[in-house]
């Protein structure tokens, strides 16, 4: 049996609406996947359907052969992290504290070992945090706002990460270098990373493969240059694009919307 | 963010705890001293000592511990420093079980029948809020089924001293929801003990979903965290706690609000880090509280819980000042 994150015809109704239709994809570790797709096409649905916090209404969602929703919660998380869209944080503990509660699944009775220090060590070094370790998080810019809340997903050690549009207000420098850490996650500690985002350029340039949703329908699954071309993007956002080599790699410019 | 060691608050709590526990054994209208103590029913005051001042001394340490803790729990559950034991309707429920007795002159048939009346009524209020609020696991649905409890029965209250038989049924029932630990016996001791050390005990385990809660209810999910299961204990584990205490001493507020706020600052925010101490703060809040009132110079001794009330008022104050300073 493969570790496989698959999913087969996962079809999700929210509020009487279709989120997701019929959409089968299917992931494997050491790869960076990007979901991308307009405003409303389903991207955070699927993502926490796979994370195994939605339950769909029909298809399923099996990791390594078991159905995500039915494996036992804490056994999840240890294999899957999850970063929320618009993350909650409800106190002001320092970051220390805050990356230390992605070791929940792992904590005995006995509150946290040697072994938890050690990950939630590792966690703040990978993601450049050491010197803020001791700063309450409200404290923090945006920037490392979002390292700390990925060293947070990071300190749980799971086998798979995902992350609902991490990028999200982040400026260009912060930006490359969240999605550089994400690939080099894959890449280097293979790990399956899903992200959903919005900047297509670098989801093309970062990404391993790209899936494009539209109203809940996948439209495309491939690499980056074979699922985002200008007749699948005209499709699903509207708008006419080209796709300039770039000097770092491809390059989407946005033209003008579809007629 | 403050990082001392992690048993210098707690340590402090103790220590302050053993202090006034001695402080309480001995204050009062009759001052006892040791001797009086360890004279064996000698000297009369060993009565006032064992007789009366022993079973306050422990019955504040419970009702004090308990809602301290459920308040810690609450808050912590739903991520609002505003949270105390009174938002699920619990106390309400239970007082309004107690009223009843009182208003239909049952009270006075025999000692049981008001804590037993106030235990059904905190266990009919856990009931309903868990019917009310459904099998969502959402927060809000909670805060807000809680919430018609506490309104619904903070009416019927209103409601039994509207309709009560004569003055003297509404000077029982008045003189009851003032919270108090005065003239409390060993009985009383015994009738609050079992729920409110098993509800603490299931209050005490729920640590590490509500720091997991931090990261709001979909990230503590994502966590492994059953939001559904910790939602179940923590009204078992108020409702007993919080439930037995009422139902001995009456509504005591404040106590579960405030202590939090005050270790915060020592030990920081994280809400499984505030169990233990804030079951420890409570203690010693209602057993210093007690002390005052025993001592106040009255004709009439002053009720704790109007005590309590009059230390919380400041305490709030306080707390909108510095946080205006902070803001500003």
């Amino acid at each position: 049996m493969s570790d496989d994150l698959v999913a087969e015809a996962v079809t999700l109704g929210l509020g009487g609406r279709t989120v997701l239709d019929r959409v089968t994809a299917s992931f494997r570790k050491g790869e960076l996947v990007a979901i991308v797709g307009p405003n409303g096409a389903g991207k955070s649905s699927l993502l926490s359907c796979l994370a195994g916090l939605r339950r769909p209404d029909s298809g399923r969602i099996a990791l390594a052969g078991a159905i995500v929703t039915e494996i036992p919660a804490r056994k999840r998380a240890r294999a899957m992290a999850f970063l929320a869209q618009t993350p909650e944080i409800a106190w002001d503990v320092d970051v220390r504290t805050f990356v230390g509660l992605g070791r929940t699944p792992h904590t005995g009775a006995f509150g946290p070992s040697a072994e938890d220090a050690a990950a939630i060590d590792e966690a703040i070094a990978t993601t450049g945090m050491a010197d803020f370790a001791a700063r309450p998080i409200t404290r923090l810019s945006g920037g490392e706002r979002a390292r700390a809340l990925i060293a947070r997903a990071l300190a749980g050690q799971t086998d798979w990460l995902l992350a609902d549009e991490p990028l999200t207000g982040l400026d260009p420098g912060h930006a490359l270098d969240a999605v550089d850490l994400f690939r080099r996650l894959a890449h280097e500690r293979s790990k399956g990373v899903i992200v959903t985002l919005h900047d297509l350029t670098l989801a093309a340039r970062f990404a391993d493969r790209v899936l494009l949703l539209d109203r809940g329908h996948l439209v495309a699954d491939g690499p980056p240059a074979k699922a985002l071309t200008p007749q699948a993007l005209a499709m699903a956002y509207g708008v006419r694009t080209r796709t300039h080599a770039g000097a770092a790699g491809p390059l989407i410019e946005i033209l003008r919307r579809a007629d | 963010m403050r990082t001392r060691s992690v048993w210098l608050v707690p340590g402090l709590l103790i220590a302050a705890l053993a202090v006034l526990c001695m402080l309480s054994l001995c204050a009062g209208r009759v001052w006892t001293p040791w001797n009086a103590w360890v004279s064996g029913g000698a000297d009369p005051r060993w009565a006032i000592v064992f007789g009366l001042r022993l079973p306050r001394t422990v019955l504040a340490l419970m009702v004090g511990g308990a809602l301290g803790l459920s308040g810690a729990a609450l808050q912590g559950y739903t991520r609002n420093p505003l949270a105390e034991p009174g938002v699920l309707g619990v106390s309400s429920s239970a007082a309004l079980g107690a009223v009843l007795t009182l208003y239909l002159g049952a009270a006075s048939e025999a000692h049981w029948i008001l804590p037993a009346a106030a235990m059904v009524g905190a266990g009919l209020g856990v009931v309903t809020l868990m019917a009310l609020s459904g099998a969502t696991s959402s927060i809000v649905t909670f805060i807000l089924a809680g919430f018609i409890i506490q309104t619904v029965c903070t009416a019927g209250i209103s409601l039994a001293l509207n309709l009560a038989p004569n003055p003297w049924a509404v000077d029982e029932i008045v003189s009851w929801l003032m919270g108090s630990l005065a003239d409390r016996s060993v009985e009383e001791v015994r009738i609050a003990a079992p729920g409110v050390i098993v509800g603490s005990f299931v209050l005490l385990t729920l640590g590490r979903a509500l720091d997991a809660l931090t990261l709001g209810e979909q990230g503590a999910r994502s966590l492994g965290v059953s939001l559904t299961r910790t939602r179940i204990l923590l009204a078992i584990g108020v409702a007993l706690a919080v439930g037995s205490s009422v139902a001995v001493t009456g509504v005591i507020g404040f106590v579960g609000l405030i202590v939090p706020h005050l270790l915060r600052p020592w030990l920081g925010s994280r809400p499984g880090a505030l169990l233990w101490p804030s079951l420890l703060g409570g203690a010693v809040l209602t057993l210093a509280g007690d002390i005052l009132v025993r001592l106040t110079p009255a004709a009439e001794e002053v009720k704790l819980s109007v005590a309590m009330a009059a230390l919380g008022a400041p305490f709030f104050l306080w707390m909108l000042v510095s946080m205006r300073r902070r803001l500003a």
